[in-house]
């Protein structure tokens, strides 16, 4: 047992810096230094010289286009990507949809779907939440009826995130409504293309535009778009919603967040005139986040060991979208202490467009306050942490 | 990057929880901890046998090539049963020293015998003045012909009733709180100037009160260099903290164990009351607590002989930190939610907590070790 890289982890790690340094654009990473958010281009270009190297779907095995690497190799390529500066990759093909074709589609569909998500050609959405359903999913109500070799669908998703760039959605539709509400869930690969879907922004409390909500008017969706049988669509959620639960820790990129709150720290001054960075009570503060950090980051690795030896990913993930996304809200929290008055001034021109402006503060308190507010959503998006606790009390302590 | 117990690791895993599961029920614990010694011989007879002692030590000290992470295998165990027997004092902390900064003549007299199962230690190290500063030593060691006079007081000194031989900190130079000037010394426990008031600890483990009045001891006493003991010393203790966070990790498991199945079968409303929500959320933040003390002790485990120093001390305290947050947690919670039956003594319970509660104070507690890592953190 060991935490030691090998000189060949070493020089894997050197290929992914190397790498990410040829193709990730000086825009790209100066958005992400400065806290500003990327657009639908940014995201492609990035994920499109990932698919061309086959690293877009890094956690897939060979068998369908991914490089099959060891929880070393993971590990390894999410740290160096974040240390660049390189935007997340877009979960919703490579981490959610991607593995529910490949463990439970037909080949017809892993041959017509799997390639262009392995490219990052086509871009993916996740049709899962309602306006009536949100923790209590099992009660969707979006309609899917047979209708010769079609299903008709009707409906509405909402917090869809990047339904606005994407050209796929995958949806949990009811397609029984006689049977308990688990069993009549189905799930349906949708063209964004197709007549009758309407996409509508959906503005957060930072002014932001990730989240939409999705209306379907008698959708035509072809019954081939069906993964698996009928009615099991629930089953292949919650091995998504598994999947989903280990990607969003955010490991790495909070490891860099906590970097960035330690360079705030050095350049903002205490009350005393000293650094902020030397008063012993924000230090400690970063400490204890620190450290609550680096039992996340055991943990995952713990989790994803396991899974190297056979395991899929249990319930106990859980814990890790908890605590990660507790500790993504906590060095927001103390980014937005860390700039003081200079969290008040609201500059969205700074942070959603790309304007030569000058910020009114310092540039680093210019996302503090937009990103602490945003940072609010982690506790409740993937399953609010309440319903990961109910999770983990039935399925792991069996109460 | 490996995170799997080599079949050897694994075997001791197994041989140690046995003997817990066989040898360590709580009421018989509950006899031990009243008998003369407050540990058993034979057990520690057993441990001897059975290759626990020197497991953590390298072949050329006479032990059997293992380290950091064999400890924290035999101390988790021994947590989950609150074994008794003084292994920390003795082997992590008397041997942790002489394994570091023996000479070849105090290994052979010393730590051979002690794999053996022939020699108990104490170690000798709090100063009423010093709360958990190392570096603060009051106890004076004068040069006293080819040797030296040791006078002062030490508190808290686990097993020192037990011991063969005491490991002492005592100035040798320097100012009160300055790191130089400390030296380490292996003290025979019969020597005369030592008097003991002997106590219980809040956990049912045995500690004393040393007073050392002009006690002489020989060059060949010293424990590493003259002067230079603060480095040799303050790594031991890190060390043994990785051991003291696996015993934690072995007390959390054992007590959330017991507080499930309680919930799972105390009838209130007529249900048992793991099905209320509230504590059911209560239940799975005791079970996150337990694994994240068990991540950050393993990481530590792994860390602690890292070349790099700051490293080293880092995952201690990092260590240090959690199992505090986390055995706070624990403990305070399973009395809780086993209401009234938890705070009395008739339920292992409430011992697990009280353990728990010392952890969180042995060799610094979670504040003092928070400190440390974050001017560590912000020094490198």
């Amino acid at each position: 047992m060991d935490l030691a890289l090998s000189a060949e982890d070493r020089a894997f790690a050197d290929e992914v810096r190397a790498f990410a340094r040829a193709n990730l654009s000086p825009a790209t990473i100066a958005k992400t230094r400065s806290g500003r958010h990327y657009d639908r281009d940014d995201h492609l270009a990035w994920q499109r010289a990932l698919g061309k190297r086959g690293w877009h779907v890094y956690t897939w095995p060979k068998k369908y286009g991914g490089p099959g690497w060891s929880v070393t190799q993971r590990f390894l390529f999410e740290n160096v990507l974040a240390e660049e500066g390189a935007p997340r990759i877009l979960p919703f093909g490579p981490k959610m949809v991607g593995p529910v074709i490949y463990t439970f589609g037909n080949e017809e569909q892993k041959r017509r779907f799997l390639p262009d998500i392995v490219t990052s050609n086509i871009l993916w959405c996740q049709g899962y939440s309602e306006p009536g359903s949100g923790s209590d999913l099992a009660s969707l109500r979006t309609r899917a009826v047979r209708d010769g070799d079609h299903y008709v669908v009707n409906g509405q998703k909402t917090w869809t995130s990047a339904a606005h760039w994407a050209d796929w959605i995958f949806c949990l539709v009811r397609t029984d409504t006689d049977a308990k509400p688990q069993e009549g869930i189905s799930f349906l690969l949708i063209d964004m293309k197709s007549p009758g879907i309407t996409v509508k922004p959906i503005i957060m409390l930072d002014g932001a535009h990730h989240v939409n909500d999705v209306f379907f008017d008698n959708v035509r969706v072809p019954a081939v778009n069906l993964i698996g049988k009928e009615g099991e669509g629930w089953t292949y959620a919650k091995f998504l919603l598994a999947n989903e639960r280990l990607g969003i820790a955010e490991v790495a990129a909070s490891k860099r967040g906590v970097q960035g709150l330690r360079d705030i720290a050095r350049a903002e001054l205490a009350d005393d005139g000293g650094k902020l960075i030397d008063d012993m009570g924000f230090r400690e503060k970063i400490a204890d986040l620190d450290l609550q950090l680096s039992a996340l980051e055991m943990s995952e690795l713990r989790a994803l060991s396991t899974m190297q030896l056979g395991g899929a990913p249990g319930p106990e993930v859980s814990i890790l979208k908890i605590r990660g996304s507790e500790i993504q809200q906590r060095i927001a929290e103390l980014a937005c202490e860390a700039v003081g008055n200079y969290a008040m001034p609201y500059q969205p021109e700074l942070l959603f467009r790309d304007s030569n402006e000058s910020p009114i503060g310092p540039a680093h308190a210019v996302p503090a306050a937009a990103r602490y507010l945003n940072m609010r959503k982690t506790s409740i998006y993937g399953g609010t942490n309440e319903i990961q606790k109910n999770v983990i009390s039935k399925m792991v302590l069996g109460l | 990057m490996d995170l799997s117990y080599s079949d050897e690791q694994k075997q001791i895993k197994e041989g140690v929880e046995r003997f817990v599961r066989e040898q360590y029920a709580f009421d018989t614990r509950r006899k031990i901890a009243g008998s003369e010694k407050g540990w058993l011989p034979e057990n520690w007879a057993k441990f001897a046998e059975l290759g626990w002692l020197g497991m953590s030590f390298s072949e050329a000290d006479g032990g059997f090539g293992g380290g950091a992470i064999e400890t924290m295998i035999a101390m988790e165990a021994f947590g989950s049963g609150l074994v008794l027997e003084p292994y920390l004092p003795t082997v992590v902390m008397g041997g942790g020293l002489l394994a570091a900064g023996g000479s070849a003549a105090q290994k052979e007299a010393l730590l051979a015998p002690m794999i053996a199962g022939e020699k108990q230690f104490a170690v000798a190290y709090v100063e009423k003045q010093a709360r958990f500063n190392l570096a603060d030593v009051a106890v004076v060691a004068k040069k006293d012909g080819a040797g030296y006079a040791i006078s002062g007081h030490k508190g808290v000194v686990y097993n020192a009733a037990s011991a063969d031989t005491i490991f002492v900190t005592a100035r040798t130079s320097g100012g009160q709180r300055d790191e130089k000037g400390i030296t380490v010394f292996a003290v025979d426990a019969k020597s005369a100037g030592i008097t003991r008031r002997d106590y219980p600890t809040q956990d049912a483990l045995r500690a004393s009160e040393l007073t050392f009045d002009n006690v002489k001891v020989g060059a060949d006493s010293v424990v590493g260099k003259v002067d230079d003991g603060h480095a040799l010393f303050e790594g031991v203790i890190d060390r043994s903290i990785v051991a003291l966070c696996a015993e934690a990790v072995g007390c959390m498991d054992a007590i959330n164990k017991a507080t499930l199945e309680y919930i799972k079968t105390r009838k209130q409303f007529g249900v048992p009351i793991g099905k209320f929500q509230v504590l059911q959320h209560r239940m799975v933040d005791c079970f996150t607590n337990a694994q994240e003390a068990r991540s950050m002790t393993l990481m530590a485990a792994l860390k602690i002989d890292d070349a790099d120093a700051t490293v080293r001390k880092k995952a201690a305290s990092g260590a240090k930190v959690q199992i505090g947050k986390s055995g706070k947690f624990c403990g305070q919670s399973a009395v809780q939610m086993h209401g009234g039956m938890g705070v009395t003594d008739e339920l292992s319970v409430s011992h697990y907590f009280k353990r728990l509660t010392m952890i969180e104070t042995l060799f610094g507690n979670q504040q003092h070790h928070l400190s440390r890592y974050a001017n560590l953190s912000v020094a490198a």
